[in-house]
């Protein structure tokens, strides 16, 4: 992390705040609490803030803000910044069928990295994964977390159409697809949840610096909670985080 | 009901606003006009407010039957728009009635035409916005572009809309068309990732520009910029007008329908206004670009808005003005032919 945030040149309407080089942790919760005492301060003619893995992408509006005063007035905000009462990190349990047709790469993960369809499951069922920020994609998450014994490279050829809640591996990451997409993830699972819904009164279900946990369900239990899903009728089980409950970041 | 009826889709067209701002925490896109000059240009001609939604027509134009009477504005390219088989004038504020036939003849100049129609789409916001997102395949008409058959619903005009037919654009607010366009720039956010020569390369060559260029980003090619190290960064935000610079040196400029975060170098910005000419520029054409400072891009930037405002007031002072009560006839005197208009006075 840096002493201080660089602001970086962004265009006529939008700013960097770089707050580090790295991917982590300690980054990260600055950012969160950066983004709450600018979300406190309200200052005028700012319209956007986008938190990222180290910096905030913020959008101004250039008739309301010179930009000096602008980066003073950012720079205030910065330098008086303790750690603000960020709410408490919540841990969304996350259903998932593994392996079949829900995740068909599953046999390769295993042979890459010798372990059993078992072995594997155990292990990315074993974690719970730091929401880093979202991204690309509506209601992509980038977790952080995942344990290096399951990491396996992504697909030398993409697949053209990724089925919406497939659960993949790329390199040593992990996450799920929001919505039908192309991609080269190792595909290992499916969830019936929906994580991303526009018509949705929360239309995107994870927030950055909470975690994701999942758990294995038969293909009959996802059909139910599918038809739920569709109805607007299920609810992600969510509860407190607490440090060393399963393994993590 | 007041609609729209598609009797053929065209290439491409879509409904957008100016955007779906307040969401990209949640990675979802900003959407919008391509060029949002031309947007706000034809909202203000039908007495729309400059956000309201606009079909957005990519150089094949559709087949559009009128199921309504109001004013409706052509702005942007020249597609080669003909009302019941006459040439359809663009920048002016034209009245069609029930029936009355749009179509596109072919691109002329420019790439997205904007057609507003007084009181705007009478479709659902989506997160606030009536712009269409269609990878995401939500907002503006269920999600998608135009479909022969479609009935697009007209809210109707109000106000003082009928004061304002036959009002027009003055010339110097029109949008000019070339095949050499100069983007100007702001260097950053990743400009220290490229070489001297990397930045001397990207601001002194000329570009083109690929098939690869829709809503979501311009692809161009030419001389290789060359990085430091390397293209990849932790992901970060991408601000619109973003130019990337991947591994293979070659510059893509991020539109309205750019992901919001993503991994590789950003060499500079685009300025606002100058997006607007991006948007109309067509595979093969040349870009250059040339950076400027922040001062003088906020300089230019509030030039830019400060003319949409005198335009505003121009509009505003003018339709009081504008003679509903002309007539034109052709009158034969001598075998020769006149055209002759006539007002009250």
């Amino acid at each position: 992390m840096y002493k201080k945030a660089l602001y970086l040149l962004a265009g006529d309407k939008s700013l960097v705040i770089e707050f580090g080089n790295t991917i982590s942790k300690e980054i990260n919760l600055k950012i969160r609490n950066m983004i709450l005492a600018l979300e406190r301060a309200n200052l005028p003619g700012i319209l956007e803030l986008v938190p990222t893995y180290r910096s905030i992408l913020l959008i101004y509006d250039p008739l309301v803000w010179i930009y000096p005063s602008l980066i003073s007035s950012l720079k205030k905000i910065e330098t008086e910044l303790t750690s603000l009462e960020l709410p408490k990190p919540r841990v969304n349990l996350i259903p998932v069928v593994y392996g079949g047709e829900y995740g068909p790469d599953l046999p390769f993960v295993c042979e890459h990295n010798g372990l059993t369809q078992e072995e594997v499951i155990k292990i990315h069922t074993g974690t719970d994964y730091l929401i880093y920020m979202l991204g690309f994609t509506p209601g992509f998450t980038y977790l952080g977390g995942m344990d290096e014994r399951i990491a396996t490279p992504r697909l030398k050829t993409p697949r053209v159409k990724i089925p919406a809640g497939s659960v993949g591996i790329a390199g040593s990451q992990t996450g799920i697809y929001p919505i039908d997409s192309p991609g080269g993830w190792q595909l290992i699972g499916r969830t019936p949840v929906k994580l991303f819904d526009p018509y949705r009164e929360k239309p995107v279900l994870l927030s950055a610096g909470d975690y994701v946990r999942f758990y294995e369900i038969t293909p009959q239990e996802y059909e139910e909670i599918a038809k739920k899903a569709e109805a607007g009728n299920y609810q992600v089980e969510t509860r407190e985080y607490s440090v060393g409950e399963v393994a993590g970041e | 009901m007041s609609f729209i009826k598609v009797i053929k889709p065209g290439f491409f067209t879509t409904i957008q606003d100016r955007g779906r701002y307040g969401f990209q925490k949640w990675g979802i896109p900003v959407a919008g006009a391509m060029d949002e000059y031309a947007l706000r240009l034809a909202n203000l001609l039908v007495g729309n407010n400059q956000e309201e939604g606009c079909l957005e027509i990519t150089l094949l134009g559709p087949t559009l039957q009128f199921n309504m009477e109001g004013l409706i504005a052509l702005t942007g390219a020249d597609l080669g728009a003909k009302l019941n088989g006459t040439d359809c004038p663009l920048y002016e504020a034209i009245w069609v009635k029930k029936g009355d036939i749009l179509e596109f003849t072919g691109v002329k100049s420019g790439c997205r035409a904007y057609l507003a129609v007084s009181g705007g789409f009478d479709i659902p916001e989506v997160l606030g916005s009536k712009s269409t997102y269609v990878r995401g395949k939500f907002g503006g008409f269920k999600g998608r572009p135009l479909q022969a058959g479609d009935q697009i619903p007209v809210a109707g005009p109000s106000g003082s809309w009928e004061k304002l037919r036959g009002l027009q654009i003055p010339v110097e607010f029109r949008t000019g068309f070339t095949n050499q366009i100069n983007l100007r720039v702001v260097l950053g956010p990743q400009s220290d990732s490229f070489t001297k020569s990397g930045i001397d390369t990207f601001l002194n060559s000329t570009y083109k520009v690929t098939n690869e260029a829709d809503r979501m980003g311009y692809r161009l090619e030419g001389p290789k910029i060359e990085h430091k190290s390397g293209a990849d960064i932790i992901s970060d935000g991408i601000p619109l007008g973003a130019v990337q610079v991947p591994g293979h040196g070659f510059p893509i400029v991020m539109m309205a329908d750019r992901q919001t975060t993503g991994g590789y170098t950003k060499i500079a910005t685009v300025i606002t206004p100058d997006l607007n000419k991006l948007a109309q520029a067509k595979p093969g054409d040349s870009i250059s670009f040339q950076a400027v400072s922040l001062e003088k891009a906020h300089q230019i930037y509030r030039e830019y808005e400060g003319q949409i405002k005198k335009l505003k007031e121009y509009l505003e002072n003018t339709k009081n003005t504008v003679k509903s009560t002309k007539k034109a006839m052709i009158l034969r005197i001598n075998n020769k032919e006149y055209y002759v208009e006539i007002e009250e006075v």
